[in-house]
C-alpha cells in the first residue's frame, strides 16, 4: 500500500473494514450463524444445534455435494482443455482471428445464463443428440458457461508469454508438440491453475441454468439450497450453504497450493 | 525425427538472402560465407539487420529471397527444430521451470538422444563453461554471467555444427564482459570445428573474438574481412568510422596522382588506383596521428581535449575540419585554443574512392 503515515494507514484500514465487513463478511457470518440455530426471532439466533449439519451431510444433501463436485470438476477440466486449446490457437492466429475467437468466447458471459440454459435445453432435447434428462446436459451447460473464463485467463497469459522460450526450445531441436508440453504449458501453469479454480468456483455456485436442466437424479448443491429455502427450511439451507462454501474453499485452497509451487521468479 | 540429432559439419552460407517486414526491407541480398570452424562477427549499429540475418539461419524468419545453407544442406525451407543449430540470445531464455541440468539436457531429450549418455553429456557441457557446481540450481538463482554460461552450455550440449550468438554479452557489466570475452575465445579453441556467427554492435568484441568481421549497415553488408584488414585497410567510409572511429578527410587527388589536396594542404599519401582529379576520402586512425612537426603536417587549433588515462584525445580544428589525434599522455596538458601541428606517416593513411560502399562477399 502506498500510504506511509501512521494515521493514514489507520484511516485506510478503517475505511476498508467499514466497506468490507457489512458488504462481504456479515452476510456470510449470518449464514454461518443461522446454520447452527433452531430459532432466529430477535436480533440474534438462539438454540444452538448441529442438527442441520446432520441433515446437510447425509442423504440427499450428501448426494448433492457429490453431484456438485463431480459436475464442477468435470466441467472445469473440460473448460480448461477447450479454453487452453482455443487460447493457444488464438495466440498463433493473426490479430483478426484472435479478435473473432475473443468475441466468440465472450458470448456465454454476455448472454444471461438462463438463456444459455434454455439454449442447451432446446438444442439437446431431441435427437440426434438427446441429453435431456441425463447428467450430461447439466455438465455441458456448466462447461459452456465457464469455458469463457478459462479462455480469457489463459489467453491473457499466452499473449504475455515471451516467444523466446519456445524459440529457444525449437533451436534445441524440439518438435512443436514437445515445445508445447515441456515449455509452453509448464510456463502457463500458474494461469492454468488460476483458471481451473475460477471455473470450479463458478460451476459450484451455478443455479439459474442448472434449474432448467437438472434431472431428478442429478441435483447439485445450489438447487438443494434453493429447494430447502423454498419450502421454508432456512436453517437447513444455511447449513447446506456452509457445506457448499467449505467444499469450494477447500478445493480452491488446494489449487492455490499447486499454483504457488508452479510460479517462478 | 530427421536431422537435428546428428551434428552437422560447420559452415553457414547466405546466398542472396533478403528479408522484409511488410514491404520494409531489413536485410538486403546478403551474400556471406562462414567457413567451418570460423568465428564470424556480424558487426553493425542497432537496427542494421544483424539479428534478422541470425534469425534467418535459425529459421525464425523466412527469407523473401535467397537461400541459407548450413554445411552443405539447404535449410531455407526447414523448420527451426530440424536445423541442428545452437543459439544463445541476449536474454538467455533459460527455461525458468527447469533446473540448470534439465535446461542443458533439454535439447538432448527433445532429440531423443541415448538416455544413458545424457547425464554425462550434461556434465561435460557444464564443465566446459565452468558451471559444474550449479547443476541443481534454478535459473533465477544464478547471476547474469552464470545464466549466460548455462545458456551456452545448453546450446553446446547438442553438439551443433554452428553456434549462433546474438549480443550474448550485452546484458553483462563491463568487467564481466571482458572476462566472458576471454572465456568465449577459450571455448572456441576447445571446439575448433564449430562455426560461430557472433552478432554484436560492439567493435571491441568483434575485433577480439572474430576471425573475420562482416560489417552491416542499413540492411546491407558493407565490408567483410579479418579484423586487421578492416582496421588497417578499410574499404568503405562506414567501416573506417564504425570500426576504430577513423579520421575521414575529404580530399582531391592531385594530377598527376601521388599527392592529395586537403583544404589547401598537399599531403603525400599512396593514391593507389584512384585517378587524378577525383575526390576521395582520406582515412587516418587517430592513434597514428602524432603531435609535432613531421611529414604531412597539419596545423590547427585545439577545440577539445579528452583525457583517457594513458592517452589524450585531441580534437584539432584544421581549416574547418575536425581532426582527431590520440597522443601519449602529455605532461603539459594542452589547452583549448592552442595552435598545434599534427603529422602522420604516408603509409598509415588509406585513400577511399568516393562512393566506396559496394557489398563484398
Ligand atoms: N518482427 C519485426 N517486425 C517488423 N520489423 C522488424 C521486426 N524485427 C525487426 N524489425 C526491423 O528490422 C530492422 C532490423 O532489425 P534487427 O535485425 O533486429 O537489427 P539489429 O539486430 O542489427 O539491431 C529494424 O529496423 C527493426 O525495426
Ligand atoms: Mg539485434
Amino acid at each position: 500500500m502506498l500510504v506511509h503515515s501512521r494515521t493514514g494507514k489507520w484511516a485506510t484500514w478503517a475505511v476498508f473494514l467499514l466497506l468490507f465487513v457489512p458488504l462481504f463478511a456479515v452476510p456470510l457470518l449470518v449464514v454461518l450463524a443461522a446454520s447452527f440455530a433452531t430459532n432466529w426471532s430477535g436480533a440474534f439466533p438462539s438454540g444452538p444445534t448441529l442438527d442441520h449439519y446432520d441433515a446437510a451431510t447425509a442423504g440427499d444433501s450428501l448426494q448433492a455435494l457429490t453431484t456438485s463436485l463431480v459436475t464442477a470438476v468435470t466441467a472445469s477440466l473440460a473448460a480448461l482443455t477447450i479454453g487452453t486449446w482455443a487460447a493457444l490457437a488464438a495466440a498463433s492466429l493473426g490479430r483478426r482471428g484472435k479478435r473473432f475467437l475473443d468475441a466468440l468466447f465472450m458470448l456465454p458471459v454476455a448472454v444471461p445464463s438462463v438463456v444459455v440454459g434454455l439454449a442447451v435445453l432446446v438444442a439437446f432435447s431431441q435427437p440426434p443428440v438427446l441429453l435431456n434428462g441425463t447428467r450430461w446436459i447439466v455438465i455441458l451447460a456448466h462447461t459452456v458457461l465457464v469455458t469463457a473464463f478459462a479462455y480469457t485467463s489463459v489467453s491473457a497469459a499466452a499473449v504475455r508469454l515471451d516467444p523466446m522460450y519456445a524459440q529457444a526450445a525449437a533451436s534445441l531441436g524440439a518438435r512443436p508438440s514437445y515445445v508445447l508440453l515441456r515449455v509452453r504449458l509448464p510456463l502457463l501453469l500458474p494461469s492454468l491453475t488460476a483458471a481451473a479454480g475460477l471455473c470450479f468456483a463458478l460451476s459450484m455456485g451455478e443455479l439459474s441454468a442448472t434449474m432448467m436442466l437438472y434431472p431428478p437424479d442429478w441435483t447439485p448443491l445450489p438447487v438443494q439450497i434453493f429447494a430447502a429455502t423454498d419450502r421454508g427450511s432456512l436453517f437447513t439451507g444455511a447449513a447446506v450453504a456452509v457445506v457448499l462454501m467449505a467444499a469450494t474453499l477447500l478445493v480452491l485452497f488446494a489449487v492455490s497450493r499447486i499454483r504457488t509451487r508452479a510460479s517462478y521468479r | 525425427m530427421t536431422g537435428g540429432a546428428e551434428a552437422v559439419r560447420g559452415g553457414i552460407r547466405f546466398d542472396g538472402v533478403s528479408v522484409a517486414y511488410g514491404g520494409n526491407v531489413v536485410l538486403d541480398r546478403l551474400d556471406l560465407t562462414v567457413e567451418p570452424g570460423e568465428v564470424m562477427a556480424l558487426l553493425g549499429p542497432s537496427g542494421s539487420g544483424k539479428t534478422t540475418a541470425l534469425r534467418a539461419v535459425a529459421g525464425f524468419v523466412r527469407p523473401a529471397a535467397g537461400r541459407v545453407f548450413i554445411g552443405d544442406r539447404d535449410v531455407t525451407a526447414l523448420p527451426p527444430h530440424k536445423r541442428g543449430i545452437g543459439m544463445v540470445v541476449q536474454q538467455y531464455a533459460l527455461f525458468p521451470h527447469l533446473r540448470v541440468q534439465d535446461n542443458v539436457a533439454f535439447g538432448l531429450k527433445a532429440q531423443k538422444a541415448d538416455k544413458a549418455g545424457i547425464p554425462g553429456r550434461v556434465a561435460e557441457a557444464l564443465e566446459l563453461v565452468g558451471m559444474g557446481d550449479y547443476a541443481r540450481r534454478y535459473p533465477r538463482e544464478l547471476s547474469g554471467g552464470q545464466q549466460q554460461r548455462v545458456a551456452i552450455a545448453r546450446a553446446l550440449a547438442i553438439r551443433p555444427g554452428v553456434l549462433l550468438l546474438d549480443e550474448p554479452l550485452s546484458a553483462l557489466d563491463a568487467q564481466l564482459r571482458s572476462g566472458m570475452l576471454t572465456e568465449l575465445a577459450r571455448l572456441h579453441r576447445e571446439l575448433p570445428d564449430v562455426s560461430i556467427l557472433y552478432v554484436t554492435h560492439d567493435q571491441v568484441e568483434a575485433l577480439t573474438l572474430a576471425d573475420r568481421i562482416a560489417v552491416m549497415d542499413k540492411a546491407r553488408l558493407q565490408d567483410c574481412g579479418t579484423p586487421q584488414e578492416l582496421y588497417r585497410r578499410p574499404r568503405t567510409e562506414f567501416t573506417a568510422s564504425f570500426v576504430g572511429n577513423a579520421n575521414l578527410l575529404p580530399v582531391t587527388v592531385a594530377e598527376p596522382a601521388g599527392t592529395v589536396d586537403f583544404a589547401g594542404h598537399a599531403l603525400a599519401v599512396p593514391t593507389g588506383s584512384v585517378a587524378g582529379g577525383a575526390t576521395a576520402t582520406l582515412c587516418v586512425r587517430p592513434h597514428l596521428v602524432g603531435l609535432g612537426d613531421g611529414p604531412n603536417a597539419l596545423t590547427g587549433t585545439i577545440s577539445e581535449v579528452q583525457w583517457r588515462g594513458s592517452t589524450h584525445r585531441l580534437y584539432v580544428d584544421v581549416d574547418g575540419h575536425r581532426v582527431k589525434a590520440d597522443v601519449r599522455e602529455l605532461r603539459d596538458t594542452p589547452v583549448l585554443g592552442d595552435r598545434v601541428t599534427l603529422h602522420f606517416a604516408a603509409h598509415d593513411a588509406v585513400l577511399l574512392p568516393q562512393g566506396a560502399g559496394a557489398s563484398h562477399g
